[in-house]
């Protein structure tokens, strides 16, 4: 699609140029063992959806490298304005599988109080991950007010704004970029073009040669990366936040990678995506990619992969063990949370609602009497 | 004539609408070779190419946007909002634009095109699959804002949507996109943008509903007639203009009035209904006119059906008017 190539450091050999890659082996590691979790989740997803215990999920297969290396560029300092593909930046910073499973079922111990869809998150801790929302692209001009807040406390943070190719087509993409620009504030945009927007191919999203050139429109540096070499995005990420700490301002960045999977559960690509295209990605593959490298600096092994990731399967079967066994969330939040006060109008539609669930013998433990 | 589901129907309609007159456009996110996420387009790009029927970028306020621009210039645009929850990037090309467009051009310009868009809860979408936006819309001089609620309407209602010199707001049901069949006739007709639907005749209570929530009270329509009340059920179709004389005739019928929808009850459309029957013809009415709605919440995920009036709850109100 471009005539200028993507950023690289891991080469077809598995040596890293530069050699430096700016992450001490235990970080290396942590990124791998990240990535294994990533799938083990996403895997196990799949399965619960089709067994009917979730709803619905979002597949992450192939798009894994761009997420933890970029991740891996951040401090638990800065915030995230992730999109619902981003499994592997909450996994990165700490976010347990558990806390995301209770996401998955939307039950009783959900961060988000099971009012969301799964894929949904939003956390606080140990990063800010910031709650995610369905409409495309409206997080994107939010980052730059927060990252405005924390230029107007001289704070050196930075906030990460994620989003896709079809995002970029989002008003929120253009006032963010432009605000962000005038602004000079500490934000990087991370559009991670996997070529879909569900069925929609990039060349449908964007007459541009690719979306790393429109930075310049904005004011702002633009880098492609290879999406699928998880130090190339790491490299130009750190590179970003850098200069944003520096007061140099935002950053564009393509990571050019691309969805395995279908767009969710509900969509099924072999009715527009080319075989010949998911052939050659598959060669791509990133974690493959990751494992190769590894394995010339002598920090990866095959036994040890499998060893990680049997870990990395028994640590989220827990966590789909733990939320199936949760109950769902007490009637109470349907109201609660709407304002910091429970309005009059609302304790009475509160108290209706468990009036009925109580007749009709619905009200579950937990539930008690009408709380609020 | 065919049975037909109600995605069935508006896919037909889209179809017999293209065959009878090339300028009509189909277009949307994911509406070409993807057929839709709910497949409404399915069949379209194949049978009449990609000049007809196509994807755009994801951009709502461009769908729309370029949509009144094809139409003043001859065009017939039927836009698909993918889902109505996110139509809002858009709400200024509607709102603004769209609607006003006839009368702040004296009459010049004009856009006559459609937004199709599936709306309302029963699919486990949480705060942004679910919503009933139609109070936003139906406050907004210069739109027509239609639902239909069976097969044969969706198609005839569609076909006359199309046909309609003027904007419309089409909202489709998604929880009945597959749950209700019906016989839908072939070819091109048209039902009525100004009369409402009997649903059921009944002299005890008059329920007043529209879209989604037709069958939730025809089923508990049937509960109360096993306890011995027969309600006579009206399905609005058209919201905006409102078929005002229809209402009034309808709840003069009874003198007990249930009003039912989905979306939140504060400034809902169900309040219109109220003042509308209590303006006119308030002697006739014999009971406090109940509405059952969706709680003053955004839309939960879990929950939903807590969240969603079913049939108890109509059922509930019902017995409630007709016991008063
Ligand atoms: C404003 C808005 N319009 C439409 C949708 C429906 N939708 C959900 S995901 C999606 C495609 C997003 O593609 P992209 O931005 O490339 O992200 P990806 O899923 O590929 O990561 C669409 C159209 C939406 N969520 N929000
Ligand atoms: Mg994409």
């Amino acid at each position: 699609m471009t005539s200028t190539a993507p950023r690289t450091v891991i080469q077809p050999d598995g040596a890293a140029k530069p050699r430096d890659v700016g992450l001490s082996d235990k970080e290396l590691i942590h990124a791998y063992r990240t990535m294994l979790r990533v799938r083990a989740f996403d895997e196990t997803c799949l399965k619960l959806q089709r067994s009917g215990r979730i709803g619905f999920s979002i597949p992450n297969r192939g798009v894994e490298a761009t997420q933890v290396g970029a991740a891996a560029a951040l401090k638990k300092t800065d915030w995230l304005f992730p999109s619902y593909r981003d499994f592997g930046m909450a996994l990165y910073h700490g976010i347990s599988a558990e806390a995301m499973m209770h996401n998955m079922y939307g039950d009783a111990l959900d961060s988000a109080k099971g009012r969301q869809m799964p894929v949904h998150f939003s956390f606080t801790d140990p990063i800010r991950f910031f709650s995610i929302s369905s409409p495309i692209g409206t997080h994107i001009v939010q980052a730059v007010g927060a990252a405005y807040a924390m230029q107007y406390r001289k704070e050196k943070h930075v906030v990460l704004a994620s989003f896709g190719d079809g995002g970029t087509s989002s008003l929120g993409f253009h006032s963010g970029l432009n605000f962000a620009g005038v602004w000079k504030a500490p934000v990087i945009f991370l559009c991670q073009n996997n070529q879909w927007a569900i069925s929609c191919p990039s060349e449908k999203q964007t007459a541009s040669d690719g979306y790393a050139v429109k930075a310049e429109a904005y004011g702002m540096p633009g880098v492609l990366v290879d999406g699928n070499d998880l130090l190339a995005v790491h490299q130009a990420v750190s590179e970003a936040a850098e200069r944003a700490r520096k007061g140099g301002g935002p950053t564009l960045i393509e990571a050019r990678t691309f969805r395995m999977g279908g767009h969710s559960t509900s969509d099924d690509p072999t009715k527009y995506v080319p075989k010949a295209m998911v052939a050659e990605w598959e060669k791509k593959d990133p974690v493959a990619r990751f494992e190769k490298f590894l394995k010339k600096r002598k920090l990866w092994t095959e036994k040890q992969r499998e060893q990680w990731y049997a870990e990395a399967m028994a640590e989220v079967d827990a966590a789909s063990k733990a939320a199936q066994a949760t109950p769902r969330p007490a009637l109470e939040t349907i109201f609660s949370d709407v304002y910091a006060t429970l309005p009059a109008h609302l304790r009475r539609q509160g108290q209706q609602a468990f009036d009925i669930a109580k007749r009709h013998g619905e009200a579950e433990a937990g539930d008690g009497a009408f709380p609020l | 004539m065919a049975t037909l589901t109600l995605i069935q129907a508006v896919n037909d309609a889209l179809r017999t609408a293209m065959k009878n007159d090339p300028n009509v456009l189909v277009f949307g996110e994911d509406v070409g070779p993807k057929g839709g996420v709910f497949l409404a387009t399915e069949g379209l790009t194949k049978e009449f190419g990609e000049k007809r029927c196509f994807d755009t970028p994801l951009s709502e306020d461009g769908i729309v946007g370029a949509a009144i621009g094809m139409a003043v210039n001859g065009l017939k645009p039927v836009a698909e909002i993918q889902f109505q929850d996110f139509i809002f990037p858009a709400f200024d090309q509607i709102v603004s634009e769209a609607a006003k467009l006839r009368y702040r051009s004296g009459g010049q310009y004009t856009c006559p095109m459609v937004i199709r868009t599936p709306y309302g809860g029963g699919i486990r979408g949480g705060l942004y699959h679910s919503q009933s936006g139609e109070a936003y819309f139906c406050h907004t001089p210069g739109l027509k804002v239609v639902v239909p609620s069976t097969p044969h309407d969706a198609k005839g209602l569609l076909l006359a949507s199309i046909q309609d010199p003027d904007p419309v707001l089409f909202l489709e049901p998604k929880a009945l996109y597959r749950s209700v069949k019906g016989e839908v006739p072939e070819g091109n007709y048209t039902v009525d943008l100004s009369t409402l639907r009997t649903v059921r005749e009944g002299k005890d209570v008059t329920v007043i509903c529209y879209g989604a929530m037709v069958p939730v009270c025809e089923r508990a329509a049937a509960r109360a007639a096993e306890r011995g009340i027969e309600c006579h059920i009206v399905d609005l179709r058209t919201l905006y203009p409102l078929d005002e004389d229809g209402v009034l005739e309808a709840a003069k019928r009874t003198g007990r009035v249930v009003v039912v929808h989905e979306a939140p009850r504060f400034c809902g459309y169900g309040g219109e209904i109220s003042a509308l029957i209590a303006e006119n013809i308030i002697e006739y009415i014999e009971a406090p006119i109940a509405r059952v709605t969706g709680f003053d919440t955004p839309f939960p995920n879990t929950l939903e059906h807590h969240y969603m009036p079913d049939e108890r709850r109509v059922l509930d109100a019902i017995e409630h008017v007709a016991a008063y």
